[in-house]
């Protein structure tokens, strides 16, 4: 075995156990995604649990980032690309054209791989969520700022630079911010697209530090080309190639108890 | 003097270097194009500094301070200023540009965030490209048949209205370039937040350009500034103080200029020097602060 699958191995168990009878959050049903022409989604088939972090996780251009943007539906930003079948947030399907795309993405939140701080102070890039949706006084806005920025572990480095631009971070501290501007809108699920791939190992562990803390509140699905991250600290792990999903199952048996070849030898780092 | 060193030792297998095979007249040609690119850069550089030379020795003898608070001397008198068409210039300019702002950064908003890849789009951006190129003097005129004829007469609104007309088009360039640099993700990152296109637009985009954006309007209240063609046929210019409706002719630097550079008259001739060295330092101004605005943003 190689070394990948050693370290691997030694995370299995760091994080708390999946809780299968966790009540499904959101169920994907045969969902079919296109680019144009081209189909990079096949007939996934997939639930996630109620406050569990679920770990997708497969090679470059498996479409595990572009599953993670259906939930939210930012595809729709970009008319070329669309999505068929069905995605049900609590038995309501956000695919429909019923469903207010905004009103959506207020309840389902996401975090990017490249840190996002908008060009404004820590404190109106947290307020700016809120504002949008929520009419409150000062002293409550204010309330909530610091609630959002003591979830995301970052109070205490940036309490006395609130009205400083969120640029002047650094990438750790930035990248907790949009967490931070993610959660002060109470959602109910957070999306995460390799949250620390840019990051450093320092900041890197504490991000996923937060993502335990946070897992108490949240369903939490996050996109992950570490497969030590994703042991570390999710409780179900979906393994997808080529646009397909492989194998799902609690992340403690998909590492050590493989059922597919292909997770096998992906998780084992034979190719990918 | 090292002689602690071993001597070296030649490698018994010595391949031939390789020298030559870059042939002479390539080292020839690099040489050559480099004189010739530094000679044409020193060409343009001496005359710009020429200009600028001859405008300091020509004007500064006639800057006093009479030249900003007395109006345009009759002809063939002597003293006098050109208090007329300094503040004449300050408000067509300022006109110019309060009516040509918005309908630029909202044109250019469009093309950049809401028309992206539309055929509609492109053409706007083609009929920009042919105003920003288009020859002043037939904006004077368009503006002359559209407001002049109608209303009976020059006035500083149909002079503001041509420069307005001039600096459109620099002003959908910049914004639509500058918000083009805005990266996509921060449009992402606000769209995940579950805000409308118009918040994102207007709180995050914008936000992002503003250096860029001011730049560009700054550049074009340069360019407009200047330019007289537009003004011969719109507000034309006036030797007194101008009525403050704007109706009638409305004194401007650029014409007057025209006019006194063009005189038999010693004393007006220096007052064309002192405006046109009036104009170009405030030009030169803008366009530093412009500088110092876009690096000040980079830095941050």
């Amino acid at each position: 075995m190689s070394t990948i699958a050693l370290n691997t191995s030694s995370a299995i168990g760091n994080a708390a156990a999946a809780d299968a009878s966790a009540p499904v959050r959101i169920a994907v049903k045969d969902l079919n995604f296109y680019y144009g022409d081209f189909r990079s989604l096949k007939d996934i088939s997939l639930d996630f649990y109620d406050r569990q972090v679920t770990a997708l996780i497969g090679p470059s251009g498996c479409g595990k980032s572009t599953l993670l943007r259906t939930f939210n539906r930012i595809y729709s930003l970009y008319p070329e690309q669309r999505a068929e079948g069905q995605i049900l947030l609590d038995g309501q399907n956000v695919l429909s054209p019923s469903v207010d795309v905004n009103e959506l993405r207020a309840r389902v939140g996401m975090v990017f791989q490249k840190p996002t701080p908008f060009p404004m102070s820590i404190y109106d890039n947290i307020a700016f969520g809120i504002k949008l949706y929520e009419k409150l006084s000062k002293s409550e806005l204010d309330d909530r700022v610091e609630e959002a920025l003591r979830k995301a572990a970052l109070w205490d480095e940036a309490k006395d630079k609130l009205r400083q631009s969120g640029m002047g971070l650094s990438g750790g501290q930035q990248q907790r911010l949009c967490i931070a501007r993610t959660i002060a809108q109470r959602p109910e699920v957070i999306l995460l697209d390799e949250p620390t791939s840019a990051l450093d190992p320092i900041s890197t562990g504490k991000i996923e530090e937060l993502i335990e803390q946070l897992r108490s509140e949240f369903t939490i699905v996050i996109v992950t080309h570490n497969m030590q991250q994703a042991a570390r600290i999710s409780q179900f792990t979906a393994f997808m190639y080529l646009g397909e999903l492989v194998e799902f199952g609690p992340t403690t048996r998909m590492f050590m108890n493989p059922v597919k070849k292909q997770t096998q030898d992906y998780i084992t780092g034979r190719f990918g | 003097m090292d002689t602690a060193l071993p001597a070296r030792v030649a490698p018994t297998t010595v391949a031939p270097a390789p020298w030559g095979r870059v042939r002479r007249s390539r080292h020839v040609a690099n040489q050559a194009l480099k004189i010739i690119c530094t000679l044409f850069t020193i060409l343009g550089a001496t005359v710009l500094g020429w200009i600028l030379l001859m405008l300091l020795y020509e004007g500064i003898g006639g800057l006093s301070p009479a030249v900003f608070t007395e109006t345009t001397p009759g002809p063939g008198s002597q003293g006098g200023g050109i208090a007329n068409a300094l503040v004449g210039s300050l408000i067509l300019t300022f006109l110019g540009i309060v009516v040509a702002t918005p309908v630029g950064v909202l044109a250019g908003t469009y093309l950049a965030e809401y028309g992206k890849g539309s055929k509609l789009a492109e053409i706007i951006r083609f009929v920009n490209d042919i105003l920003l190129a288009a020859p002043s003097i037939l904006i004077g005129l368009f503006v002359y048949m559209l407001m002049v004829q109608p209303m009976g007469g020059y006035s500083g609104w149909a002079g503001g209205v041509a420069l307005a007309i001039i600096a459109v088009p620099v002003i959908v360039r910049t914004t639509e370039d500058m918000l083009r640099l805005v990266p996509g993700s921060l449009r992402e990152a606000g769209a995940a937040l579950g805000a409308p296109m118009s918040t994102v637009i207007i709180h995050i985009s914008w936000k992002a350009a503003r250096a860029g954006m001011v730049t560009g309007i700054l550049l074009a209240t340069a360019r407009i500034a200047g330019e007289t063609a537009p003004l011969l046929f719109t507000a034309l210019n006036n030797n007194f103080w101008f009525n403050p409706t704007l109706m009638g002719g409305v004194s401007n630097l650029p014409v007057m200029i025209f006019q006194f550079a063009l005189s038999p008259y010693e004393n007006w001739r220096e007052l064309a020097w002192a405006g046109a060295l009036i104009i170009t330092m405030s030009i030169l101004a803008l366009s530093v602060v412009a500088r110092l605005l876009l690096r000040k943003d980079k830095a941050r």
